[in-house]
């Protein structure tokens, strides 16, 4: 990372979506990307662009290739075919520019579980560049959003999973990403715990500006109004607006419209209590 | 790379690894125990048994147990490097290696930082080492022990290399157990940690050879040198050598683009 791109950072995180004749540009693309592991092909071909303020559902079944999607997004697999751009920076020539918009929130819980919430929001915050006063108050003022300022203090062990789970989507917004990914991030978690996490990232895309990928297999997680991708065996086999894919596969409801794009039945039924 | 933000990051990294080292008590009492077990009770009982003779860098004759210290802090970084990665494959399983390899800064200079933080561990677990050593009648020259410091930097960080480029080739903490069984007392045994060469070679040319050929012989030789003030450029120039190549192995292991196994590993 060069000066230039720290000098505006944090405040100015979001820039690319500031500029008017910039709105329409995409925070995140993501052209012609394929990824094997030996001969099994993970992902195939796939494109998609995602837009600044908009909740972009990832759908799949498990194996859909989501995970490698994210991979290869966060920088930790390479791939030689195919392009990713976060907010205009080559992943594989600007790795830093790239990783400086990215905020993510990982399937496996990734917080230090000896350290306190707020150690753990501090150590994040230094990796990511934040001076001292800056990321005082950041954490302060996410920790209130999340409801947790008064387990500021606590370790993370003696937290429950809905918990850390608020804490890592905290951790991933203190830099202020302009893209926002999350890996199944409902998986294990309670019924309000998963509630609070949908309208907690659809409110933070609307009001922030931010662009947010979240990979799910849980149909009743997608809102009407978010923009649905399809992924199976690699292949986007359907995208759009969800009542929009629901007309094009000839289903009755987004359910049935995923059971028949992927031939996997009932991801509801997964969903846990 | 940015100034400001690299050193900020430094500092977390620094600050996380002597946090967790503080907190966890038992770590650090084992890793005192340890050389102390050696310097106590093994070589109390070579005492008498093994004479040695005025070798370099030693001037006069010296006891076996003030033989065996340069050995013992070997061990205790030894441990100590192999200990970080072990933490590493944790830390790789718990994820919390994938938050810091998707930090925007360069990836070699993230790996660096965590070496760095692993050496300076096991620097404070050396001096503490060499304090209850001194405390027991084993006394170090005193004058050696502030140029032993950047020696310490450069012993710690090879190490570390080694110890982080095989974290990067095993998959699971088990296999780890199996190579810290074949690694660190093989390493620690054929070198001249416990006894000077020139004695291995009276009983075994093999396994004087193979001393020869062990890195961690050289950084054996490196401290125990330095503590009486003089300077081995053979074993200066192997453990550089050892630290260049292990950093690179260990960097290419945790870089995807090289075809590198580690970072990507976990999840489909």
């Amino acid at each position: 990372m060069d000066a230039a791109e720290q000098q505006g950072a944090p405040s100015a995180k979001t820039s690319p979506t500031a500029p008017a004749g910039d709105r329409a540009a995409p925070v995140l693309r993501v052209s012609a990307l394929s990824y094997a592991y030996g001969k099994h092909k993970a992902l195939d071909e796939v494109s998609l662009e995602l837009r600044a303020g908009r909740v972009t559902a990832l759908l799949g079944p498990n194996g859909a290739g989501k995970t490698t999607l994210f991979s290869l997004i966060t920088g930790l697999f390479d791939s030689r075919q195919g392009e990713i751009e976060i907010a205009g920076h080559a992943i594989r020539r600007q790795r830093s520019r790239a990783l400086a918009q990215l905020g993510i929130v990982f399937q496996a819980q990734t917080l230090d579980l000896d350290l306190s919430v707020t150690q753990n929001l501090h150590y994040f915050a230094a990796l990511r560049g934040l001076p001292g006063g800056e990321a005082r108050r950041r954490v302060e003022a996410l920790l209130e959003e999340i409801g947790l300022a008064e387990k500021a203090k606590a370790k993370v062990r003696t937290l429950s999973g809905g918990q850390r789970r608020r804490v890592e989507v905290a951790r991933a917004l203190l830099d202020r990403p302009a893209l926002l990914l999350l890996d199944e991030p409902s998986t294990g978690l309670d019924i309000g715990t998963r509630r609070w996490l949908v309208e907690h990232i659809h409110r933070i895309a609307r009001e922030d500006g931010i662009a947010v990928l979240m990979a799910t297999h849980l149909v009743d997680e997608v809102m009407a109004d978010d923009d649905l991708i399809v992924l199976n065996q690699g292949r986007i086999v359907a995208r759009g607006q969800v009542a929009e894919v629901v007309r094009q596969s000839g289903a009755a409801d987004l359910d049935d419209a995923f059971t028949r794009l992927t031939g996997k039945s009932g991801p509801k039924a997964e969903a846990k209590p | 790379m940015n100034a400001a933000h690299a050193g900020r990051a430094f500092r977390a990294i620094l600050w996380r690894e002597l946090l967790r080292f503080v907190q966890q008590r038992e770590r650090f009492f084992a890793a005192l125990v340890r050389p102390l077990v050696w310097l106590l009770v093994f070589a109390a009982g070579f005492r008498a048994t093994l004479g040695l003779s005025i070798i370099p860098p030693y001037e006069t004759y010296i006891t076996y147990d003030v033989y065996v210290v340069p050995g013992l802090i070997g061990l205790i970084q030894l441990f100590n490097g192999m200990q970080n990665s072990l933490s590493m494959v944790y830390d790789r399983e718990m994820g919390s290696m994938r938050v810091l390899l998707s930090t925007p800064l360069p990836r070699g200079y993230l790996l660096v930082a965590r070496m760095l933080s692993g050496t300076a561990v096991s620097i404070i677990q050396v001096y503490a080492f060499l304090a209850i050593a001194a405390l027991c009648g084993t006394e170090m020259p005193p004058s050696g022990l502030l140029p032993l410091l950047p020696v310490l930097i450069v012993t710690g960080l090879t190490l570390s290399a080694l110890g982080m480029f095989l974290s990067s080739r095993i998959r699971q903490l088990e296999n780890f157990a199996g190579v810290m069984n074949f690694l660190i007392f093989p390493m620690f045994f054929m070198s001249s940690a416990l006894y000077p060469l020139w004695r291995v070679r009276e009983s075994s040319v093999l396994l004087y050879e193979l001393c020869r050929f062990n890195p961690f012989t050289y950084i054996v030789e490196l401290v125990r040198h330095t503590l009486y003030l003089q300077f081995d450029g053979l074993a200066f120039a192997v453990v550089v050598g050892t630290l260049l190549v292990f950093g690179a192995a260990a960097l290419i292991g945790y870089t995807p683009a090289r075809g590198g196994p580690a970072a990507g590993r976990g999840g489909g």
